[in-house]
């Protein structure tokens, strides 16, 4: 069922505010979702004021710059800084993105930094993806095979076999896609969402896996892949530029195929 | 974890999109019309009970409310039915890019309000 308001323990309240110390020409104020498991309190937006020239370009640099020389408590994950891992997945200016490709100057009014929505917390801008991995290990991400492999070499593909799989092996699993998608916010015990699904079709496409039909039957029920309505807000933000509405389409159409 | 239970992150704030918001539009004008279909059925009941209730009913219906509900029922009826077809178009795995479901999605916005109003007037006229 749709919900439209926090849990009371989730409202989030009006947190410190960090002036800028020293004079600037050019000031940023970002607002960052702050959530401490062990002060037992509701979560808070702080408020920090930096200058961009002091730091990177991008609003991950603006959260290191934070933790570094303003607030050392700040928490967030991140790792590569270029787009590759999908860490510092998180929900900046009112669409998730990655954190590290998205520019600071991109964004001309304050920057308001979220965890990724509908997610349990941990910590900070830290989501708890217990669940969410769960799922993609439900798909079952590898290579299922009846036939012996060659006894030499890999199992070979011709050049558009391969081609089937671009635009499906980019996902990094950042999980921006899934928590996007306001049918997995309500739905997401039972609904597998945008990422889990476009991993399910990069299966199904594969020439190599001998699994397919028990793949496609997997998904046959009201929830599991149904639940998407085409909102396209996964399309919308997938930092990779990938098209999960896309490739959830595809695998309803390979479904409505099995039917005749 | 000590401290109070883990609290599920704010997802409200999320900026609508045109995709989301068209979608959401399609899932309420459902609902609308499904409302608008017992309207539609009290106005018929109407004509079978004779012409004194017919009058008192259609009162109502030519009155600026009724008229305002008649023409939201019609935007419904338009909407609903454009972006259905936007949808079928979709299962046919038509229309699936994100640029050509921005563009689907301005035409219906275009042809639904186009609709209405063209029968709106002209239902008005007659």
């Amino acid at each position: 069922m749709a919900q439209f308001t926090l849990p009371k323990n989730s409202k989030v309240k009006q947190g410190k505010s960090f002036p800028l110390r020293g004079a600037s020409t050019r000031k940023k104020t970002l607002r960052v979702y702050r959530w401490d498991p062990d002060a037992g309190e509701n979560p808070r937006l702080d408020s920090y004021e930096i200058d961009p020239d002091q730091c990177g370009q991008m609003v991950l640099d603006a959260l290191i710059h934070i933790k570094n020389e303003i607030d050392p408590t700040l928490t967030f994950r991140r790792s590569c800084r270029e787009g590759i891992c999908g860490s510092c997945a998180m929900n900046i200016d009112g669409v998730n993105t990655l954190a590290c490709t998205r520019a600071l100057s991109d964004i001309r009014q304050d920057i308001n930094v979220y965890p990724l929505p509908h997610t349990p917390v941990v910590k900070d801008l830290v989501p708890d993806l217990k669940h969410f991995y769960a799922q993609y290990a439900h798909i079952k991400p590898w290579m299922q095979t009846d036939a012996p492999a060659p006894a030499q070499g890999e199992r070979r593909q011709s050049r558009a076999e391969r081609e089937q799989l671009d635009g499906l092996y980019e996902c990094i699993l950042c999980a921006c896609c899934s928590t996007s998608c306001p049918s997995y916010w309500w739905n997401s015990e039972r609904y597998l969402g945008p990422a889990a699904l476009l991993q399910a079709y990069r299966w199904i496409i594969d020439s190599r896996d001998e699994n397919t039909e028990a793949r496609l039957d997997a998904l046959q029920d009201p929830f599991s892949m149904y639940r998407c309505h085409t909102i396209m807000n996964c399309t919308n933000t997938c930092p990779k530029g990938l098209n999960p509405a896309k490739a959830i389409a595809r695998i309803k159409q390979r479904l409505a195929a099995k039917a005749f | 974890m000590t401290g109070s239970a883990t609290p599920l992150s704010p997802f409200l704030q999320y900026r609508p999109q045109l995709t989301s918001v068209l979608s959401f539009l399609h899932r309420i004008t459902g609902v609308a019309l499904s409302v608008g279909a017992l309207l539609l059925s009290a106005w018929l009941l109407a004509i079978a009970a004779g012409a004194g209730v017919y009058d008192l009913v259609n009162a109502h219906v030519t009155a600026w409310y009724g008229q305002g509900v008649v023409g939201a029922f019609l935007f419904a009826l338009y909407y609903h039915l454009c972006n259905g077809i936007r949808h079928l178009c979709w299962d046919l795995g038509w229309g699936l890019e994100l640029s050509a479901a921005y563009r689907s999605g301005y035409a219906v916005i275009i042809v639904t309000l186009a609709l209405t109003i063209i029968t709106f007037c002209v239902g008005r006229a007659t």
